[in-house]
């Protein structure tokens, strides 16, 4: 087993969960739950991958991805914010609608061949002995930008002042109402910029990490987990991209389980019972489970919460519930 | 850059009994208006297209009898969607908890549990419903255990126990259950077959073809069961009251945590049933594509009855036209975009339920 390449491939693989945890972070942070991630994802895969492959301009494509994405959490915040709407159930057919317009808009894009992403090294860090191999070689670059957007995000959410008026906005509207911030404008903003990244993950997919378009198995899921790494990560962009590098990691693993004949000296009994994969793609889903279990509890006994507000709309003059 | 807000929302308790049937039907009525739009602008003709469904769904007594059939296993997920929705537990996970009952269900076969040959059609029958259920509840504990102990997002446990239902399901139809490498088991005895209308052509020459099982007798007496436990029970109360206000169910000591774990257990019950319906009723194996996401798609059809048991079966059989209608159709996608329009709209509408809506010019706000 290569370890360098699972590392390699896992921080690629990574990049997608991470862009779509921090942009449901700055959501969530304004006090909106959108768990229609996976629909925007599913969006922005089709557009990335259609734009890219109707023009020939993979930029162009990305930013299609974005504004489709952005375009479509713009339902989810009207009729959360304005109409009140129950924020799960809106969520929800955010993901059913954004699957099906990507089936419906993507119709005939599955076997196209459209440009991808430029891979690129760093130069000198890229020397680093395995480190430079995992982390600075030969990357696309969608993955640098996910190793500036952590510390930005951070920075941005807890050292700047539209990060308190975020901050503000999630655990107490009523109060940042009475400061002037405008808690619409707010929340309108950030669920647009989660739209935006959502979308843009979802690209990230169709046009870098694994060119395509194959319908609905081309997110296959990942927007719900990214929903629960934010949970998993307390809201925290740093968490947000250990969790997601950590996910990709072990993905690959256990794909590549299945390749060796022998694995520690044993039969390998992936190689032999090809049925026994089953059990394998199952982990994602099942270490979802536990990161939640264990990222819940732990969060319990720090005492960091979810955003007080998250969830509840916000009307003007009316009590909070 | 100031974003103009000039509706405002006033609570009101009198909303008119007529008002959510009409928001309803706006609502779908509406919906089918919007993805025309998105059709004709992929250079589909809409209304060809929506001729098309309703030939395929309700032109002939066959077809319509297979949109029954569709709307079974959407009936018993939509009757455990609407009662889990009523205590606020979102159990999106009816999908998993539908292949695990069919799974289990069709053990009684494969195993098989019990001698096929000797042992009377009902008794099968009657174990393979008992033991459908019992999957589905099995794994509808896990998500609301996790829920009433530890306040993990039940939405997410559900969803992730979905794709693990999948998976262990194609681990057996692949592996030992395989019929000669073919992604399905052997077809069952018809000891273990659902009875259906085809059965009696004999008897009734105008059944014959038809594909109607007995299933839609277990979906109509849920229906009133459920509708028997929401609106005429102690229990039925306590949920509904949780559901409108936890913090007052808990001042009157009701165990939040005990009836979350049930309320989900009695939800993956009826789905699981479902998925023994379909397996029993419908393909007579357990294969890869028993589902065509009726757990989700029972999702939106308690939304849209209003939580209310009757006007589930409707709206199932509504969608189970939808389902039958697309099969065949393309763009694949369209039947979720409908459903998904859909549900947005009735989400919507929904404000009209709960508000008075006055428009306010940002001038008149200023001034008071």
């Amino acid at each position: 087993m290569n370890w360098i390449e699972i590392f390699r491939s896992g921080i690629s693989t990574g990049t997608v969960l991470l862009i779509a945890a921090i942009g449901e972070i700055l959501t969530e942070r304004s006090g909106i739950q959108n768990l229609g991630v996976e629909g925007m994802m599913l969006v922005g895969a089709m557009a990335g991958f259609k734009i890219a492959y109707q023009t020939g301009n993979v930029w162009l494509g990305l930013l299609a991805a974005i504004a489709a994405g952005g375009l479509l959490s713009l339902a989810h915040a009207v009729v959360t914010i304005h109409f009140q709407a129950d924020q799960t159930v809106s969520g929800l057919s955010l993901t059913f609608l954004g699957t099906g317009l990507a089936l419906v808009l993507g119709e005939g894009l599955t076997g196209q061949v459209a440009p991808i992403i430029p891979r690129a090294s760093v130069p000198l860090l890229s020397q680093i002995p395995y480190l430079g191999q995992v982390v600075f070689s030969d990357h696309n670059l969608l993955v640098y930008f996910g190793y500036l957007l952590v510390p930005i995000t951070w920075y941005y959410i807890n050292k700047t002042r539209p990060g308190l008026h975020l901050r503000a906005v999630g655990e107490n509207p009523a109060a940042a109402d009475t400061l002037g911030v405008n808690i619409y404008r707010t929340r309108y903003l950030y669920t647009f910029v989660g739209g935006c990244f959502a979308g843009l993950a979802g690209a990230a997919i169709s046009v870098a990490i694994a060119p395509g378009w194959y319908s609905n198995l081309t997110v296959n899921g990942q927007g719900w987990i990214a929903v629960a790494l934010v949970i998993f990560a307390h809201w925290n962009p740093w968490r947000a991209a250990l969790g997601g590098y950590l996910f990709g990691v072990l993905r690959r693993f256990t794909l590549d389980l299945q390749g060796p004949r022998m694995l520690f000296g044993l039969a390998n009994p992936f190689f032999f019972n090809t049925n026994l994969v089953f059990f394998l793609q199952m982990t994602p889903y099942l270490l979802t489970i536990i990161a939640l279990v264990w990222g819940s509890s732990a969060a319990r006994k720090k005492r960091i919460g979810s955003p007080a507000a998250l969830g509840t709309a916000y009307q003007r003059g009316e009590r909070g519930r | 850059m100031k974003i103009p807000y000039p509706i405002f929302l006033k609570r009101t308790e009198d909303t008119p009994r007529w008002l959510p049937t009409v928001t309803s039907v706006g609502a779908v009525l509406l919906a089918f208006v919007i993805s025309g739009i998105i059709l004709a602008a992929t250079g589909a003709n809409p209304f060809q297209v929506y001729a098309y469904f309703y030939r395929a769904s309700f032109g002939s007594w066959g077809a319509f009898s297979d949109v029954m059939v569709k709307a079974i296993p959407l009936i018993l997920i939509g009757l455990g969607c609407a009662l889990a929705f009523r205590m606020r537990l979102w159990n999106i996970g009816a999908e998993g908890q539908f292949f695990v009952g069919a799974f289990l269900a069709s053990a009684v076969v494969m195993v098989p549990l019990v001698n096929l040959d000797t042992t009377p059609r009902w008794a099968i029958i009657a174990l393979m419903m008992l033991l459908g259920m019992i999957g589905g509840a099995l794994y509808g504990f896990i998500p609301g255990f996790l829920k009433a102990r530890l306040h993990i997002n039940e939405v997410i446990i559900t969803l992730m126990l979905n794709y693990v239902a999948v998976l262990w399901n194609n681990y057996w139809i692949f592996g030992k259950w395989s019929e000669a490498g073919f992604q399905m088991t052997k077809t069952f005895p018809r000891n273990a077959w659902l009875p259906r209308l085809a059965d009696y052509a004999a008897e009734i020459p105008a059944f014959s073809g038809l594909t109607l099982h007995a299933g839609i007798i277990f979906g109509l007496i849920a229906a009133v069961i459920i509708y028997l436990i929401v609106y005429r029970s102690k229990w039925g109360y306590k949920i509904t009251l949780i559901g409108d206000n936890p913090r007052a169910a808990r001042y009157a000591g009701i165990d939040i945590a005990r009836n979350t774990i049930l309320v989900f257990m009695v939800s993956g019950a009826l789905a699981g049933l479902a998925g023994m319906t379909e397996v029993s009723g419908t393909v007579h194996r357990l294969q890869e594509r028993i589902s065509t996401s009726y757990g989700f798609s029972g999702v939106i059809v308690a939304w849209l009855a209003k939580l209310n048991p009757f006007a589930v079966i409707i709206v199932s059989i509504l969608f189970g036209a939808l389902l039958v209608a697309s099969r065949e159709i393309q763009p694949s996608g369209i039947s979720f975009l409908i459903q998904g329009i859909t549900l947005f709209l009735v989400i919507s509408s929904d404000v009209l339920l709960r508000y008075e809506i006055k428009w306010v010019r940002p001038a008149q706000e200023t001034a008071q």
